[in-house]
């Protein structure tokens, strides 16, 4: 019998089919060729006439190769997985290429290894980011029906938004329809004695309502009950759980038993889920009504009261506003002096947490996505000059009858498997950048605890990997299947081609713009935090220790022995040897916190509130002038003879006195304080900034009021001593005085502790927090990109200097100097640089104007910082250029011919 | 003889329809099809290896027929190929037409020899 699939393979050789199909044609065809062999036989001829008729009839006057082209040819012919559908044809084809991908990339395992690095820096830096944007932006709040919660704020149109007057909550609350409930809280600090060692606690002041609002059910025990919440009920008290657990060892019996705070007894009655997160450092809670202090019964004070409420199912947001706003023209009308103009904003609780960072976060996302784009045209610039290098393996392959389809889906395959892998390994990277993240981070970073690799992050890494693969996948994978088959043979191993030249100096050059965009924007944030830290805040920043201070509860009894407690506390702390002068003050300037006090001229009785001013309110001791050293101005500042027994004074600042008083002195003069009464203006000083380095210029409230510590009425002493901050000027570094104030304030008794204990230029860096963090990342992410485009126009240099090596040592035969070449390479290499640049320059010229709000005293086209860009960049990129110039003047012109 | 008056174009456009039909009922394999158009043509109709597969081939791209290899016991295995429910209603269509065609033809062919 004849073989008859020699010859069927014969006539098909032309067709160039993919060897699967090629084999089921002939294997069909030769089915066919016997069948009819064996009829013609059977039908009476002989062996060589059946044989001469069956070729004839496979061949034919139309030939079976002409038939075949037509169908065999419209489209990629894949091989295909015998007897599998098409489904799994796909799986086998893909299976396949996974196997030839995995064998080529770890034949060549420094290719590999750098290019899985380079967008392992990019995809990591990208899950990262994306993780921080997804707990913080992205994440509902862990509360049932989050998206119902509203923080809800009062306004008043010296302030605009504020914190709520409690009895604003109150009638709020009793009045409005719209509220499934409503919740209040503020936070505070407590004394936590007579286990041990005394310590600070902070905590938080709840209404009983705000734990059912929020749809919390405690851990252990349960809620406070309304009845708790009441003037004079016994002290009931709810547990962090991070506290219970390790505080109080996670005893199980801790229900019932009673916590002494601020010398109240306070009985455990729940503990809180391990995932509540109300404020992020409350370790205690404690019904609303404990909170001892006339501030809670007045509508005057606001006293830092956050109101949440639940909305109910049917309610919309604008509904709930319109309702609330009526309550408050109620409440206007019926308390004139305290509410005139007051009404309140209703925000979604999350957007409350995180709105303000959002613009910052999505700068972040936007310079990260830079950086994987550098990393991208880093990765396909190395693969295109792969895919040159491969033009003989693909230029046999199509030979051999693959389709450029075919060829395309190999090579995406292989780089989607590069971009897996580099994400896996920038998933670790992503895990040790979030926690970097995360310890860079300002202490405000909302939900911070919320961050972390979720299976949404894990779903977007995986995204952007397979995108990214496909991405920097595509240009060499087209160039790789363009590989004119023939043209490639006959060249051998040398492999050329323009498209490859022009699409990698486009990348080179993308790289270069890129890069520009986030050093500017890194630039620009230097420039905003280093002029920051130029501004005057009106005081001595060097060497001052602050620390809060918590007072014995034996001296806690009354108002005279707190006076007597704070006297004797600082005369021990100022006898200690390198403490030059020692203050206490309520509120720390620049230290994020800040008290107001309405007041109006003369001694009149208090006008409606829309026709008084507020002015930041410091109650301090006297020696805070010479701590600070604030300039005095004019009059004197307080003494020890200023007390209850005096007439009251205070001292005011020279804002204060330029807006109240223009053109005429202030000394003399009487104001009146709301609750406290007329005062007696004694002294005039400089304005220390108080609301940021930053913002403070720009503050609706600007006034400052100081009050002399020993002239607080008694009714108003216990309340205000909690949030006392003791102030030391240091001849030493401060830091090294903190053991010797901490035995001075425990005092004889040893029961007062310090805590937030912090330098003021700590304090002034932490109100920088923000932008420094945005300046970290932002410089991160330029060095990255700085460092993945140096490599890039290396790795295109050297590579042109290869190329050329012919030309160049034909260049040094014919009397080239080492100048000359060198010149040579570098105008190349520059040539692309500047086109990088100029387009870079642009981008970020029209960029960086999204970065207003974050900048300070620069312009976001800052001509300087694009200059000093432009220079650096020109510099790498000189650099990067330089090496392998150097390299072509060490040819050989004899070696460079021989090779030819 | 009939051999030449049915002339090569002829084939070309009944091909299809031919082999859809063949199909329409059972799976066949491409040698099969081959010889039951030449025995039900009476010889009328021949189609050799060379222009039946890459027929075949065609419409199996065109998706109208699929064809599948069937292993049956003490046989080489065979490609058979069967009709798909688009190859159904292209075998329809194809039908009605050629009926159209044929009754256009012959009123005017009849007519003339009336």
């Amino acid at each position: 019998m004849p073989d008859w699939s020699e010859e069927i393979r014969k006539q098909l050789a032309d067709l160039r089919l993919a060897p699967a199909r090629e084999a089921e044609i002939v294997e069909e065809l030769a089915q066919h060729a016997q069948d009819r062999y064996r009829e013609l036989e059977s039908g009476g001829a002989t062996e060589a006439e059946a044989h001469r008729i069956t070729l004839e009839e496979l061949s034919g006057h139309e030939l079976l190769a002409n038939g075949l082209r037509a169908i065999e040819r419209t489209d990629a012919p894949e091989p295909i997985a015998l007897g599998a559908g098409s489904k799994g044809r796909f799986l086998a084809t893909l299976a396949q290429d996974l196997r030839y991908g995995l064998r080529t990339l770890r034949k060549s395992p420094g290719f590999t290894a750098f290019a899985m690095l380079a967008l392992a820096l990019g995809i990591g830096a990208n899950t990262a980011i994306f993780s921080v944007v997804n707990g913080v932006l992205l994440r509902p709040l862990a509360y049932p029906d989050a998206d119902r919660l509203l923080t809800i704020y009062e306004t008043t149109p010296e302030y605009g938004r504020t914190s709520v007057a409690y009895p604003s909550f109150l009638d709020w609350r009793r009045e409005s329809r719209s509220f499934a409930d409503m919740g209040a809280g503020r936070s505070d600090d407590f004394n936590f004695t007579g286990a041990g060692e005394p310590e600070h606690l902070s905590g938080e002041y709840v209404s009983a309502s705000l734990f059912p609002t929020l749809g919390v059910t405690p851990f252990m025990g349960r809620n406070f009950l309304p009845q708790e919440d009441r003037q004079g009920a016994a002290c009931a008290v709810m547990l962090d759980y991070g506290f219970w657990k390790v505080r109080l060892a996670a005893d199980p019996n801790i229900l019932g038993k009673a916590l002494t705070l601020n010398a109240m007894s306070c009985a455990v009655i729940g503990v809180l889920p391990r995932d509540l997160r109300l404020r992020e450092k409350a370790q205690v809670y404690v019904p609303i009504e404990q909170y001892n202090s006339v501030e809670l019964r007045t509508r005057e004070s606001r006293p830092g009261i956050a109101v949440i409420g639940r909305l109910k199912p049917d309610v919309t947001i604008e509904a709930a506003q319109a309702e609330i706003a009526s309550i408050c023209s109620v409440l206007a009308r019926q308390y004139p002096k305290t509410n005139a103009g007051a009404g309140a904003k209703l925000v979604p609780m999350k957007d409350d947490m995180v709105g303000y960072i959002r613009s910052t976060l999505l700068l972040l996302v936007g310079a990260v996505g830079f950086v994987l784009i550098i990393a991208c045209a880093n990765v396909a610039n190395l693969l295109l000059a792969r895919s040159t290098a491969r033009r003989r393996e693909f230029a046999i392959r199509t030979a051999l009858g693959a389709a450029r389809g075919r060829i395309v889906r190999q090579l995406l395959t292989e780089s989607v498997l590069l971009s897996l892998g580099g994400a896996a390994i920038g998933l670790l990277l992503a895990r040790w950048g979030t926690s970097l993240v995360l310890a860079a981070a300002p202490d405000s970073l909302p939900r911070s605890a919320e961050i972390g690799i979720d299976p949404y992050v894990l779903l977007f890494t995986l995204a952007v990997s397979i995108v990214t693969g496909i991405l920097f996948g595509l240009a060499p994978a087209f160039h790789g299947a363009n590989a004119n088959p023939q043209e490639s043979l006959k060249e051998g191993a040398r492999g050329a081609g323009g498209g490859r030249h022009r699409a990698e100096s486009l990348f080179v050059a993308v790289e270069i713009g890129l890069a520009v965009i986030l050093l500017a924007a890194a630039g620009l944030m230097m420039q905003s935090v280093w002029r920051l830290l130029q501004v005057d805040p009106g005081f001595n920043t060097r060497n001052i220790l602050t620390t809060q201070v918590a007072l014995s509860p034996t001296a806690l009894a009354s108002p005279p022995a707190i006076r007597l407690a704070f006297q004797q506390m600082l005369g021990r702390v100022a006898a200690i040897a390198g403490v030059q002068s020692v203050a206490i003050t309520s509120q720390v300037p620049l230290a994020g916190s800040d008290s107001e006090i309405a007041f109006w001229p003369g001694a009149a009785p208090q006008p409606p509130q829309d026709r008084t001013t507020s002015a930041m309110f410091s109650v301090v001791t006297p020696h805070y002038l010479s701590v600070m050293q604030i300039p005095l101005r004019r009059g004197r500042f307080f003494t020890e003879r200023d007390n209850l027994a005096s007439p009251p004074v205070v001292a005011i600042d020279d804002v204060l006195a330029k807006h109240v008083f223009p053109g005429q002195d202030p000394i003399g003069r009487q104001i009146s304080l709301m609750v406290m009464g007329p005062v007696r203006i004694v002294g005039m000083v400089g304005h220390a900034k108080q609301w940021g380095l930053d913002s403070d210029d720009t503050s609706k409230i600007r006034d400052q009021i100081y009050f002399p510590f020993e002239q607080v009425p008694d009714k108003f002493m216990s309340a205000g001593v909690t949030g006392l901050t003791l102030l030391l000027r240091t001849g030493p570094e401060p830091m090294s005085l903190v053991s010797a104030v901490r035995a001075q304030v425990a005092g004889p008794t040893r029961d007062q502790p310090i805590y937030a204990v912090r330098t003021m230029e700590q304090i002034i860096s932490g109100s920088l927090a923000e932008r420094r963090f945005t300046m970290l990342v932002l410089i991160i992410f330029a060095a990255t990109a700085l460092l993945l485009a140096a490599v890039g126009i290396y790795g295109v240099m050297s590579y042109a200097v290869t190329r050329r090596t012919h030309e160049l040592g034909i260049r040094a035969t014919l009397g080239a100097s080492r100048r000359e070449i060198v010149g040579l390479v570098v105008h190349q290499g520059m040539r692309l640089a500047a086109i990088g640049l100029a387009g870079g320059l642009v981008a970020a010229f029209a960029l960086t104007r999204f970065m207003t709000g974050l900048l300070y005293g620069v312009r976001p086209a800052d001509p300087a910082t694009l200059a000093a860009v432009a220079l650096l960049l020109g510099a790498i990129a000189l650099l990067a250029c330089y090496i392998p110039a150097r390299r072509a003047t060490a040819i050989d012109p004899m070696a460079a011919l021989r090779c030819e | 003889m009939e051999d030449q008056a049915i002339d090569r174009e002829w084939k070309k456009g009944s091909a299809e329809l031919l082999i859809l039909s063949l199909l329409e009922a059972v799976p066949r394999h491409g040698y099969e099809i081959g010889k039951l158009i030449e025995q039900r043509s009476r010889g009328a109709l021949r189609f050799h290896a060379a222009s039946l597969y890459p027929l075949l081939y065609r419409l199996e791209k065109r998706g109208w027929i699929q064809g599948r290899w069937v292993e049956k016991s003490g046989q080489r295995r065979r490609r058979y190929y069967r009709l798909t429910a688009q190859g159904q209603k292209m075998l329809a269509s194809q039908r009605r037409g050629w009926r159209t065609f044929v009754e256009a033809i012959s009123r005017i062919t009849g007519a003339e020899n009336a």
